[in-house]
């Protein structure tokens, strides 16, 4: 599957990354190759083969839906690069 | 007496109880060790004061006879895990400022049985590469490097964790291992540590990088070593829902049996490939040989996908990153470059902050998530996940073990790996394990002809690491490892 300067510009757009458009063709070219040696997984039949996500067998336990946790946003928004009045800061999405 | 930075963690609690020397002669000797070794690059951040501050404290338990199990060992620390109110950087630009206010789980324990922390060590950015080339701080230098002649790289991405014990700068450091970032360094590096299974070591507070291949691990001089380190290390978390919930055996105890009667090694066929270096595959036979000596039955096994490991590691794994890394978005902690729009905000931000594999990697990711390839891509690689678990079960059902080389090659030289692919390859002995959430470690177990280490990898039954401790421990005593420090 061949990935042109399209793809990659639409995937950056998808993952918010900002990519400069002197590296596209670079990149466009790695990835390409990459999935080209990914598509080497079609050689496998894998017909009747569940999907697998879980490898440890264990089961995920359940607890008690109540608050464990909390009461230090003080402490949370000192990474913030930006803050105010106890909340982070983004620009103004709403006109 | 040897030299302080030259013992094991086993002979330093034995010296300290004896009263040979104390926890604050052992501290300084790391600290004077690590200054010394400043060229290498290992440490992002070095806290020297708190080690000595805790060795005091350390020191008083020994005195009053109350000692703990890591009381007085000074130990590295991956800078993955957080640390609290200690800089927590992934080795990447946009966490280069975040000081987390929680502790991992498994630091805590470590701090909790007594350990000391000399520092946070340098890693690949957010655990990605095999190199350590892709910091956000320069690399690691091999600590081989010196007697060589040459600029070669300490394997990643524990890359800090393993030079940092053998350049005898700490006596210990914790890693992490999604698809041999443990195994692979500790090979370059000539040092010992094991990945156990997925599940055994909490992942709470680690930066996640590949949520179902994530595992800690310790990374020591010795087998030994390791084993004690991983009793303080393992156990359920009911921070982290994928902890196993099991009873923690003592790994200690298998690392003395030197008998290995009834005890069947398979050496799985399908890991002769192309371009394996002649001497890997002498050691591997010596290797063999070795085991055979104390009793072991030699047994070939057949894992048929093993080549379709790597491609499926690099559909998942890319693809759980993705999903991860989505979180640094400029606005709660790390960097942020401001924009007007907050899209723009995410994306420059993103763009500034991670280096480039770490958005290569995303790339992938997003790429093989993406409407329309989902099932092309990630649910094929799931499905072809589930057959490379199932040829380890059928393994299993005839062998105690797997034995293989740790990497296809010694350590290379810096800036020498210089497309993808080719650098993904480091890890096609280490990936099948992590895929299908194996215990394995890697010993060192020989010299190259150019005089650099080589490790033989040993891999065991989903949450069978005393099997795996045995055979390392027997292949350490009959190797004589000469360690650089």
């Amino acid at each position: 599957m061949p990935i042109d300067k399209d793809i990659v510009a639409k995937v950056s757009n998808l993952a918010r990354i900002k990519i400069n458009n002197d590296q596209l063709s670079t990149i466009s070219n790695e990835l390409e190759s990459v999935i080209e040696w990914i598509d080497t997984l079609n050689e496998v039949n894998t017909d009747g083969v569940d999907p697998i996500a879980n490898v440890s067998g264990q089961k995920l336990p359940l607890r008690e839906d109540k608050v464990t946790d909390g009461g230090y946003s003080e402490k949370i928004l000192n990474n913030a690069p930006e803050k105010e009045s106890g909340f982070f800061v983004v620009p103004k999405v709403v006109e | 007496m040897t030299e302080i930075t030259k013992k094991t963690i086993l002979e330093i609690k034995e010296g300290l109880k004896k009263r040979d020397f104390s926890t604050l002669e052992v501290t300084n000797s790391f600290i004077s060790a690590s200054e010394k070794n400043k060229n290498l690059n290992i440490y992002n951040t070095f806290t020297p004061e708190k080690a000595l501050e805790s060795s005091k404290i350390s020191q008083k338990r020994i005195d009053r006879g109350e000692e703990r199990l890591l009381d007085g060992i000074p130990i590295a620390i991956k800078d993955l895990f957080c640390t609290k109110d200690i800089l927590t950087t992934a080795s990447s630009k946009i966490l280069s400022n975040f000081i987390p206010s929680y502790e991992s789980t498994v630091t805590q324990k470590l701090w909790d049985a007594g350990a000391l922390m000399l520092g946070k060590v340098s890693c690949d950015e957010f655990a990605m590469g095999s190199s350590n080339e892709t910091s956000c701080f320069g690399n690691v230098i091999n600590p081989w490097s010196e007697r060589n002649g040459k600029n070669l790289s300490p394997g990643g991405s524990s890359g800090g964790s393993s030079s940092v014990v053998s350049s005898g700068s700490a006596l210990a450091a914790t890693g992490t291992d999604t698809g041999g970032s443990i195994r692979q360094p500790v090979a370059f590096c000539g040092v010992t540590g094991i990945k156990p299974s997925y599940g055994r070591c909490s992942r709470w507070g680690i930066v996640a990088f590949a949520s179902s291949l994530d595992q800690a691990g310790p990374i020591t001089k010795t087998v030994s070593d390791s084993a004690l380190m991983l009793n303080v290390m393992s156990g359920f978390d009911d921070k982290d829902s994928t902890s196993a919930d099991l009873d923690v055996p003592d790994f200690t105890q298998t690392c003395n049996d030197f008998k290995l009667d009834k005890v069947k090694i398979g050496i799985p066929k399908e890991y002769q490939i192309d371009g394996m270096s002649p001497e890997i595959i002498k050691l591997w036979q010596q290797g063999s040989e070795w085991l055979k000596d104390r009793g072991a039955e030699i047994v070939e096994v057949s894992l048929p996908h093993t080549k379709y490991a790597l491609p499926t590691y690099y559909v998942i794994a890319p693809a759980e990153a993705s999903s991860n890394l989505a979180r640094y978005d400029g606005v709660r902690y790390g960097l942020r470059n401001s924009q007007d729009n907050l899209d723009e905000l995410y994306a420059y931000s993103r763009g500034e902050g991670f280096g480039y594999e770490v958005q290569r990697r995303i790339l992938i990711g997003t790429y093989v998530l993406s409407a329309g390839y989902y099932d092309a891509y990630y649910r094929k690689a799931q499905r072809v996940r589930n057959l490379i678990i199932q040829d380890f079960q059928k393994a299993f059902d005839k062998v105690d073990v797997l034995l293989t080389p740790t990497t296809p090659t010694a350590a290379f030289e810096l800036g020498s790996q210089l497309d993808p692919i080719s650098m993904y390859m480091n890890d096609v002995f280490t990936v099948p394990a992590s895929l299908a959430g194996l215990p394995a470690m890697s010993v060192p177990s020989g010299l190259s002809k150019d005089g650099l280490p080589l490790g033989l990898q040993i891999i065991g039954n989903q949450f069978d690491e005393n099997s795996v401790l045995k055979i390392a421990a027997n292949l350490e005593d009959q190797a004589r490892f000469p360690f650089l420090n």
